[in-house]
């Protein structure tokens, strides 16, 4: 392979999209991921609508869990992917209801390519771009608190699905939070890792469908407890 | 403070902090059956000698037999809820490792299957 030209993601990059009956959003996501990003992986946590199919139809690899797992488990499935080619040198996380913007993406991975940080991470706080629904910002900033309290790391934006890591990151981190509170843990590995990270400024795009599709605010009660568990 | 509210708290504590802290799986193993001993030992001397737990319960201040049982038998439930949850726990990490190997190796065979795979073909 080549090198990449600047400014373009190029063939070291693989983009992760965790995949949970996602059939109707999750081609065009693909389609529009690869105009930029020619290597994406779905990983599909056990759907049973489809969703893999119109993944692979649409162009992304896609590995499959036989059952389902839960969101954290399908990522570091996409890591540990990412990590078997040994040309990858960067790893996305990207949603896959379409919440999530391309260029946002190519300017976090640009931020690596420049040594900026091993990892960074999207906040939808950062800028006055995404217009976050009154309960939910009050949750989220709850979330961002508690993260910040309990990992020493201090973000604005503790649950957003928009990350870039360097490939010595995404090998020294390993997600054992299955379900939804992988998002607090990641944050908190890399604060013990002691990787220099950074946030990007991100758009969240709360569509109908995903607003429809998202987390209930209630979920956040089974994030805390299993956080604070372990 | 009664003695009886001292002893259930601190057994309480004991019980979250053992099980649901990170001991090694053998000795976890081992406090579990050191504590079914126990409970099969204190079941029998109760049965032999049934007046034997009421004088206990007054000691430390409860009043009736009964009443100190329910309330072993609070601690000893939680203490089987944090330490299934662990189990659980434990399980799941294993399901979710196979689970993962499977489809990572699966997806490589069938790009194998399928033909020349692309330029970053993982596990290549």
């Amino acid at each position: 392979m080549t090198a990449a030209a600047p400014g373009s993601p190029g063939d070291d990059t693989w983009v992760v999209v965790p995949l949970y009956q996602e059939a109707t959003a999750v081609g065009d996501v693909v389609r529009e991921l690869r105009r930029t990003f020619p290597q994406v992986v779905c990983v599909d946590d056990g759907s049973t609508d489809g969703s893999a199919e119109q993944a692979r139809r649409a162009g992304a690899r896609v590995v499959r869990h036989c059952i389902n797992l839960g969101q954290g488990a399908a990522l570091q499935t996409g890591f540990d992917f990412a990590l078997r080619d040994a040309s990858a040198r960067f790893v996305v996380t990207f949603d896959a209801d379409g919440q999530h913007r391309v260029e946002d993406a190519v300017a976090m991975v640009q931020r690596l390519r420049d040594g900026e940080a091993d990892v960074v991470f999207g906040s939808r706080f950062l800028d006055g771009r995404t217009e976050v629904p009154r309960l939910r910002r009050v949750v989220l900033r709850s979330a961002v608190h508690y993260t910040n309290l309990t990992t020493g790391v201090r973000l604005t934006d503790a649950h957003n699905g928009l990350r870039a890591l360097s490939r010595r990151a995404v090998g020294s981190l390993r997600i054992t939070h299955h379900r939804m509170a992988h998002a607090s843990e990641i944050v908190s590995l890399v604060g013990r890792s002691g990787l220099p990270w950074v946030e990007q400024p991100v758009e969240i795009r709360y569509t109908d469908y995903s607003r429809a599709k998202g987390q209930s605010l209630l979920n956040s009660v089974n994030i805390l407890v299993e956080t604070i568990l372990g | 403070m009664l003695l009886i509210q001292g002893v259930l708290v601190v057994a309480l504590l004991v019980v979250g902090a053992v099980l649901v802290r990170s001991t090694s799986d053998v000795r976890h193993q081992a406090v579990r059956r050191i504590l079914l001993v126990l409970l099969g030992v204190l079941a029998v001397t109760s049965v032999l000698v049934p007046g034997a737990v009421t004088w206990v319960a007054e000691k430390v201040g409860v009043g009736r037999g009964t009443d100190l049982v329910l309330y072993g038998l609070v601690v000893a439930f939680l203490g089987f809820i944090a330490s299934s949850y662990r189990r659980t726990r434990v399980l799941e990490s294993k399901v979710a490792e196979l689970t993962r190997r499977l489809a990572l190796d699966e997806e490589a065979r069938e790009r194998g299957v399928d033909g020349p795979g692309n330029a970053g073909r993982p596990g290549a």
